[in-house]
């Protein structure tokens, strides 16, 4: 029975532990590993190896080069490295190696060397240098984490939605932290540092100084600190000797381990086993290996997901596999089958040898109208691979035109996006085109593009309406629209325009304008409007007061309410005041003065076109029963009985209602019979329907 | 709990219910304290899907109005703009988080854009150089909540035709993409509002439509003068009145305004007196309770009659404001001229009674809408009637109002008379528009919700429903714009047998606006034909 046990050895007084190998790697490494960039994915992924010749000091004299390996070490990729020195490599959870140079520029390679893109982690990155970069996993993604020369840190949480946040100042911070690394916590990226015997925790509003609860004393410098994959867990390696392992909020100790050995190591980090509820931190030195433990884990792994699963066989180009998968799984078109064409489109596209024609054809035979399949994805993959041409014949096959606009934008295919926009039917797509359209083309050229499009124009002058005015001249101009133009000039008479002399410059443009556009009426209207303003001008001139801005019938009344009733007779025959509404208006303003005597002048001056309801009706308003009764008697007989119960002579009313033989009227007076009175009146009436009655 | 939403048998609380949980979710992204700064446009909406209580749920803290330069001080961790898509917000959006990048502690940014993300205010916010400082960007989709775009909006004739055409193109892109459902509604009408601008400009006549002419529904809330609502029992005589506008929700999930809100105004008293004495008749029961029981009793039906007696003084007090309106000899006047142009009389002349109130300078809207139903009623003024309102006006209400009336013109509700011909009559007669005999207490057609006119729309849709637009072709000719129908086969699977006496659902989609007075005759309708519609409108 002991070759169960042959393998095993002791580990201190209760422990045993063996050795032995899973699998052997198949490559066939040049350089010594220590001399290079190592960088495995997590999962069993891919392993990146770029041999660093930046970080010895003498010149590079062969280009480095990148290789990439399986898990188990077969080449799946190796490149010339041409670009700048790296500092640090990675892969993201989609696989993509992140390549962080010194300059701060990140370059994105794919799991088979294909370069996808490359971003720069800003200016200030730029400047100071990268002096130390790391790679780290959150829940949205991969980020990237950099310290700089200047001793400041830039980050970014999703390296596939790119936002750079800079950290806060460590303040008195001289030189580079003796270690440091990424944390997450609420779903935010931190990061912790070391300087001395101090920690700092720096989130992206302030930077704040902590302390691990239970750290033995004594500690003047942390050498090496190591967060474990969950964020749940830290380890501290002191130049004490000691490792403190605890939560990664540093609320609490799991446990202290006093090592004896006082060399920094050269790594340190948390392993475990699938499932095992027991974390383990292993040490490594030059010449030895450590495993420090037991800390209860309770936290259950994540699976890989199948669709994880599917996107790795995917980029690894096994689609016939996954599909087969797919198919077994009954998985829904859109998550499986239609995905997984649409990577094997967007590999297709990369078929350089196989002409436009052809690529087309086939991705289309191939997908056909298969649900979930974007077709501008994969035209979009065409364009990245410098197939203009192809892409427009794939995004031909897109069903959604809101979809084909930005590549067609990207491709400079601006008037074709504008059709596909009008197409979709969304304003905002309509838009962003022609503000595109604007800042590519010429004025002449952008307006010729709009005339073609009717709804594209209408649309932009909505927008200038709004946001430039001076260009809606630009465009009533081209399209000879003077109706809009004089309306247009209207306005800036009210808004532009201060003084007397340039609005009514501004207003004699507008009538031009609606001469041009046969619309005679508003031509004159506008012409009266320049003649008011002029007078209203002089009458402030003259007779102070404010004028200017009133309507015509405004300015008479004030003329009126001043007193001025020769002025404002003028003014009505000027402007051709109707008769009717010169009555009202001269009954309304003298009225409101109370000035009696002339109102009763005025309502002898002729005939009232108005009738005289209207001043038995204002009098009453003004509560001035004594003048209402004068006119009362010279309201004509279709009105007599309203005006005779108005001044609130109810006898005579009904005297008239009867002798006019009218039912509504009776009624109306009868419901006018409340007085104590009044008894006599009612009587009076019922005796006349009685009568009428018998007839 | 939104009692009022699940009535009817389409069921909107799941809506409700769907965009709640999209808000929540928004809040749950933006980890932390929060502040929201309000688009005040956006708060009536929101209103009626989130109370403050659940945002302050999800850690908000402070609410804002979206105001130019600096934002009010708040110690939060995040900062959340809700906006609609307009470029002017972007503008002030910027200066607020450059001033506030200036003010020292960083802060989150984001954004949620109602309903729609909208590429144009990002590439604003872009120039301005303050877009990727907002964490979240997001679009929040309250599309079926009123919502003014008027820079977005379509500015095309016959968008209704676009709109159909954009339907049935989505149907295409989003095959796959959505799981099939069983359909809810069976027919959808478009409307577009051109084809009857008649309806909106004469005086809604029914008891909410009313209200909202005289004070104005927003929301679903009414503003109304205090006095009448002042309490009753006050020792210091009219001292305490109330200043502020008594503010007041109106919905069906109250008992009484659901029965009121669609009658004829002259039917309101009846039904209000009928209620208060039923009302006094519970609480007197209070005497005949003896046992303890019949105590008990009374006292758990207590907070309902006193819900009701509440309603029916808040209604009551409403009525009585409308009434002081509908009995004044002016109201009585302009009604009067409204219904003789609706049925026909005099329409091609100067009206006196439109140059009395130019000449009393009444408010501006009245004259307007006088006038262009005069115009809409006469297929036009005759150019020189038309001159003549449009001088009266310039005159009486000043020159830069010809702006105004040339955007009447535009919009086609004032327009002259083009060949002498007026095709009113004709549309009036075919599609019956004037009933004569209206009975305003228990009415048998839709006319009762404008004592004698029945809104063109309304009469479209019925003539749809049955016999059917084919009676009526010679009609929907002289009507503007084009009209269609389109068919949608559905998949077999998702035909559905229809029960005995189940009737078709239609939900009507009114493209530029619906009155609450086409909506009560809608309603009506669906009980009269023992079918369901629903009615939707847009902008």
């Amino acid at each position: 029975m002991d070759c169960y046990t042959a393998n095993w050895n002791p580990l201190g007084d209760s422990a045993f532990y063996r050795k032995y190998e899973l699998y052997s790697m198949d490559w066939d490494l040049k350089e010594e590993l220590r001399d290079c960039l190592v960088a495995a994915a997590p999962y069993g992924g891919p392993i990146a190896l770029l041999r660093n010749p930046w970080r010895k000091e003498k010149p590079a004299s062969v280009r480095p080069v990148l290789d990439i390996y399986s898990a188990s070490g077969m080449p799946l990729a190796s490149l010339p490295w041409k670009s700048g020195p790296v500092v640090s490599l990675g892969w993201s959870a989609e696989e993509e190696l992140l390549c962080v140079q010194e300059d701060g520029v990140v370059l994105v390679y794919g799991l088979h060397g294909d370069f996808r893109r490359h971003f720069s982690m800003g200016n200030e990155v730029l400047q100071n240098r990268v002096l130390d970069a790391r790679i780290f996993h959150t829940e949205f993604g991969s980020g990237v984490a950099i310290l700089t020369g200047a001793h400041r840190f830039t980050l970014s949480a999703n390296v596939g939605d790119l936002k750079l946040r800079r950290m806060p100042e460590v303040p008195g911070l001289q030189s580079a932290p003796s270690c440091w690394t990424t944390l997450c916590q609420d779903r935010v990226a931190h990061v912790l540092l070391a300087v001395g015997p101090d920690l700092y925790l720096l989130d992206h509003a302030a930077c704040s100084t902590v302390t691990p609860p239970g750290l033995a004393p004594g500690v003047s410098s942390f050498l090496q600190m190591a967060v474990s994959f969950t964020y749940r867990h830290l380890a501290l390696f002191t130049d004490t000797g000691y490792i403190w392992m605890g939560t990664a909020s540093l609320k609490e100790k799991l446990c202290e381990f006093n090592c004896n050995i006082r060399a920094p190591p050269k790594q340190m980090v948390w392993c475990s086993r699938p499932r095992s509820k027991e974390k383990a931190v292993v040490v490594a030195w030059e010449k030895r290996l450590m495993v420090v433990g037991d800390a209860p884990e309770s936290i259950q792994y994540k699976q890989l997901t199948i669709q994880v699963l599917l996107d790795r066989l995917v980029l690894r180009r096994l689609y016939p596999l996954a599909i087969q998968i797919c198919e077994y799984l009954r998985l829904p078109e859109v998550q499986g089958v239609s995905r997984i064409l649409a990577h094997w489109a967007c590999y297709k596209v990369q078929q350089k040898d196989v002409s436009d024609e052809d690529v087309a054809r086939a991705i289309n035979q191939k997908l056909g109208d298969t649900p979930g399949v974007s077709y501008s994805d994969i035209a979009a993959r065409a364009y990245g691979c410098g197939r203009t041409e192809l892409a427009i014949k794939l995004l031909e096959y897109e069903p959604r035109s809101g979809e084909q606009v930005p590549l067609l934008l990207k491709m400079k295919r601006s008037k074709l996006a504008l059709s596909k926009a009008i197409e979709s039917g969304d304003t905002d797509l309509v838009f962003t085109v022609l503000l595109h359209l604007k800042n590519e083309l010429n004025r002449g050229d952008f307006f010729m593009t709009l005339r073609n499009q009717p709804m594209a124009l209408s649309l932009y002058r909505q927008f200038c309406k709004h946001q430039e005015l001076e260009t809606l001249k630009d465009l009533y101009n081209q399209d000879d629209n003077h109706q809009e133009l004089g309306s247009f000039h209207i306005r800036a008479s009210y808004a532009a325009e201060e003084r007397i002399e340039g609005r009514v410059a501004a207003l004699q443009t507008a009538a031009d304008a609606f001469y041009k556009a046969k619309n005679e009426f508003a031509a004159k209207a506008t012409e009266d409007q320049m003649r008011l303003l002029r007078l209203q001008r002089r009458l402030e001139d003259e007779l102070g007061g404010q004028f200017l801005d009133l309507s015509l019938h405004d300015t008479v009344t004030t003329l009126i309410l001043g007193g001025h009733n020769k002025r404002a007779e003028q003014l009505a025959r000027d402007f051709r005041i109707p008769d009717k509404r010169l009555w009202w208006l001269k009954l309304t303003a003298l009225a409101a003065l109370e000035d009696w005597e002339e109102l009763e002048k005025f309502s002898k001056s002729k005939k009232s076109p108005i009738g005289y309801l209207p001043f038995v009706e204002i009098c009453m308003k003004q509560h001035n029963k004594y003048e209402a009764k004068k006119y009362a008697s010279r309201v004509g007989p279709e009105q007599k009985v309203k005006a005779l119960l108005l001044v609130g002579d109810v006898a005579q009313a009904a005297d008239v209602a009867i002798e006019r033989r009218n039912e509504a009227e009776l009624s109306l007076v009868l419901s006018h019979c409340t007085g104590a009175t009044d008894g006599v009146t009612a009587d009076k009436i019922q005796r006349a329907r009685a009568q009428a009655q018998k007839k | 709990m939104a009692a009022h939403l699940s009535y009817g048998r389409v069921n909107l609380n799941v809506l409700r219910e769907a965009v709640r949980r999209e808000l929540r979710e928004f809040l749950d992204k933006c980890a932390g304290s929060k502040a929201i700064v309000w688009d005040e446009y956006l708060t009536g909406p929101f209103g009626l899907i989130a109370q403050y209580s659940l945002l302050k749920e999800h850690e908000v803290e402070k609410m804002f109005t979206l105001k130019a330069s600096r934002l009010p001080a708040a110690d939060v961790k995040n900062i959340i703009f809700f906006v609609r898509p307009r470029l002017e917000l972007m503008d002030i959006i910027a200066e607020n988080v450059l001033s506030e990048d200036r003010r020292g502690p960083a802060r989150d940014f984001h954004i949620l854009f109602v309903p729609r993300r909208s590429l144009l205010c990002e590439q604003r916010l872009k120039d301005l150089g303050v877009l990727g400082s907002f964490i979240h960007r997001e679009e929040y989709s309250l599309d079926l909540i009123p919502f003014d775009g008027d820079l977005l909006s379509m500015e095309s004739e016959g968008a209704f035709k676009q709109v159909a055409n954009m339907m049935i193109r989505m149907k295409r892109e989003f095959t796959g993409s959505q799981n099939s459902v069983f359909p809810v509604f069976d027919n959808l009408l478009l409307l577009d509002r051109n084809v009857d601008l008649l309806t909106p400009l004469a005086t809604q006549l029914t008891y909410e439509g009313l209200i909202d002419e005289i004070y104005g529904i927003q929301n679903s809330y009414v503003k109304l003068p205090p006095e009448k609502f002042a309490p009753k029992k006050q020792g210091d005589g009219g001292k305490d009145l109330p200043t502020e506008a008594k503010k007041l929700q109106l919905n069906s999930a109250e008992e009484l305004y659901a029965e009121i809100r669609d009658k004829n105004f002259n039917a309101v008293g009846s039904v209000l007196s009928k209620k208060a004495k039923v009302i006094s008749a519970a609480f007197e029961e209070r005497h005949n309770a003896k046992t303890v029981g019949e105590i008990k009793q009374f006292v758990s039906q207590l907070p309902h009659m006193q819900a009701a007696r509440g309603s029916l003084a808040n209604h009551t007090s409403i009525a009585e404001l409308i009434k002081d309106v509908t009995t004044s000899e002016d109201f009585f006047d302009k009604l009067t001229v409204e219904q003789e142009f609706m049925s026909g009389i005099d329409t091609d002349k100067v009206n006196g009674y439109i140059e009395d109130c130019i000449a009393q300078k009444h408010s501006l809207i009245k004259v307007l809408r006088l006038v262009c139903l005069q115009s809409v009623c006469n297929s036009g003024l005759k150019q020189k009637v038309l001159d003549y309102y449009k001088r009266e006006i310039l005159q009486t209400y000043g020159y830069e109002h010809i702006l105004t009336l040339h955007n009447l013109e535009k919009a086609g509700l004032l327009k002259p008379q083009i060949g002498g011909r007026n095709n009113y009559p004709t549309i009036r007669k075919t599609l019956r528009l004037w009933m004569d005999d209206v009975n305003e207490q228990n009415p048998t057609d839709i006319s009762y919700v404008y004592s004698g006119y029945a809104p063109l729309s309304v009469r479209l849709a019925q003539l749809l429903a049955r016999p059917g637009w084919r009676s009526i072709e010679e009609v929907l000719r002289i009507l503007p714009g084009p009209h269609f129908e389109e068919r949608q086969p559905l998949p077999t699977g998702l035909q559905k047998k229809r029960q005995p006496g189940e009737n078709r659902v239609t939900l009507i989609f009114f493209l530029g606006g619906v009155t609450f007075a086409e909506v009560a005759a809608l309603r009506f309708l669906s009980q009269l034909e023992d079918g369901e519609i629903r009615a939707s409108f847009s902008q």
